[in-house]
């Protein structure tokens, strides 16, 4: 018989529990967590190659009559698993507060202005290499609640399928040089050493003259396939 | 190309709903087709209130315990419920077959939500399975108050499965 408790190797994930972040307060599990089951169902996984996703869905940019105000970026990067092999044909989801810092949303109650011509989300499938890119503005800081002068990084938040249910992950990333980074509770809940998986890259060679910045970021699933199979 | 540290996970935040609803999926299956069952439950906090920004997700097998790519249906397996400001979720799908020996027919379930830096795993059972429960690898590793966070008992054709995240009733869930 396997033992229900789990001891992880790599530890890259930030735990349930982090202080810092309040809302986790009430919401991380006291219990100790079992064994992964790695039985078929977790082995597998949705496809969603045949989803309706057009061109338009990956450029941020012209989903209205005008364009967003805002830095303009290109944001690419690819999608692979922890051997860096790429996945191809899987979906990759984004949504991000506009370039002044506001989200499209009702529960924003930040006081900074809405962008008619921005909803800040996308989605893509990506291509035989794993790649994918959008097109959309950098988005802005924003103040939280969670402590006094409490002001969250620029992020773009992403959610992306691997091969199997046990790949599923759900991110944030971030740009470099922040000065907010080393202050975001939310970004420091990871451990220092796997921090910087979370930072994009500025690259001149995805940046579009006299039209956008290029910045690249690729995502890596997987990690969890090391426990044993218990059914 | 050698070995990367995957990506850390991050919480889904507040406002997924921009991103995300677009493929709110509750229904697997048409309610009116012949076997078509409902999963439905509340997500809670630690003191017991109702989360009302969650996003859950569901991964099962076919009635032939197929997954995709491997079915001639094009079945997805897949469901995506974003709660409702009680905390409620819904599915409507169908029961899914074994997929191994010693596994009870059974649905993974994802909870992501604002305070969540991980994802939450754990698996939704069938309370009307009880000899294949009773059998499954899984959950007879676990103490019977244990395992029953995750067994759904059926009350009129709809599986009850809540889910407390924190606190007495907590969940079980598994290491991710
Ligand atoms: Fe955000």
């Amino acid at each position: 018989m396997v033992s229900n408790q789990v001891t992880k190797g790599l530890e890259l994930d930030p735990p349930y529990d982090s202080p810092g972040y309040r809302s986790t307060q009430l919401r991380f599990p006291k219990r100790p967590l079992l064994v992964l089951p790695e039985g078929p169902t977790e082995l597998h996984g949705p496809v969603f190659g045949d989803l309706a996703v057009g061109p338009g869905d990956a450029d941020l940019t012209r989903q209205h009559a005008g364009e967003p105000l805002g830095e303009r970026i290109v944001l690419s990067g690819r999608l692979l698993d922890d051997r860096g092999r790429p996945i191809a044909n899987q979906l990759v989801e984004v949504w991000q507060a506009n370039a002044a810092g506001r989200y499209a949303h009702a529960g924003d109650q930040h006081p900074a202005p809405l962008d008619a011509n921005f909803t800040g989300a996308g989605r893509c499938i990506s291509d035989p290499d794993g790649g994918y890119r959008f097109v959309t503005v950098k988005p802005g800081a924003y103040p939280w609640r969670n402590h006094t002068n409490a002001w969250r990084p620029a992020h773009i938040h992403f959610s992306v399928f691997g091969r199997a249910f046990t790949e599923r992950l759900v991110t944030q990333m971030y740009f470099p040089g922040d000065p907010l980074l080393e202050l975001d509770p939310i970004f420091r809940s990871v451990s220092e050493r796997a921090r910087g998986r979370m930072v994009s890259e500025f690259e001149l060679a995805t940046t579009v003259e006299e039209w956008a910045l290029g910045y690249r970021f690729d995502v890596v699933v997987g990690g969890h396939l090391a426990t044993p199979m218990i059914g | 190309m050698g070995e990367a540290d995957p990506t850390p996970s991050q919480t889904v935040g507040p406002f997924f709903d921009i991103g995300l609803r677009w493929l709110h999926t509750p229904e697997l299956v048409g309610p009116c087709v012949p076997g078509a069952i409902r999963i439905a439950g509340q997500v809670f906090d630690g003191v017991g209130d109702p989360i009302p920004d969650a996003v859950i997700e569901i991964f099962q097998a076919d009635p032939d315990g197929r997954f995709p790519p491997d079915t001639e249906t094009g079945w997805r397996g897949f469901g995506r419920c974003l709660s409702d400001p009680d905390g409620g979720f819904r599915f409507v799908t169908v029961k899914p077959g074994s997929v191994a020996a010693g596994s009870a027919p059974h649905v993974d379930v994802s909870v992501f939500a604002r305070g969540l830096l991980q994802r939450l795993v754990t698996r939704c059972y069938f309370g009307d399975e009880e000899r294949a429960n009773a059998a499954d690898r899984v959950l007879r590793t676990l103490g019977d108050g244990v395992a029953a966070t995750m067994v759904a008992p059926a009350e009129d054709g709809t599986y009850r499965f809540d889910i407390h995240v924190q606190g007495e009733k907590e969940t079980a869930f598994f290491a991710w």
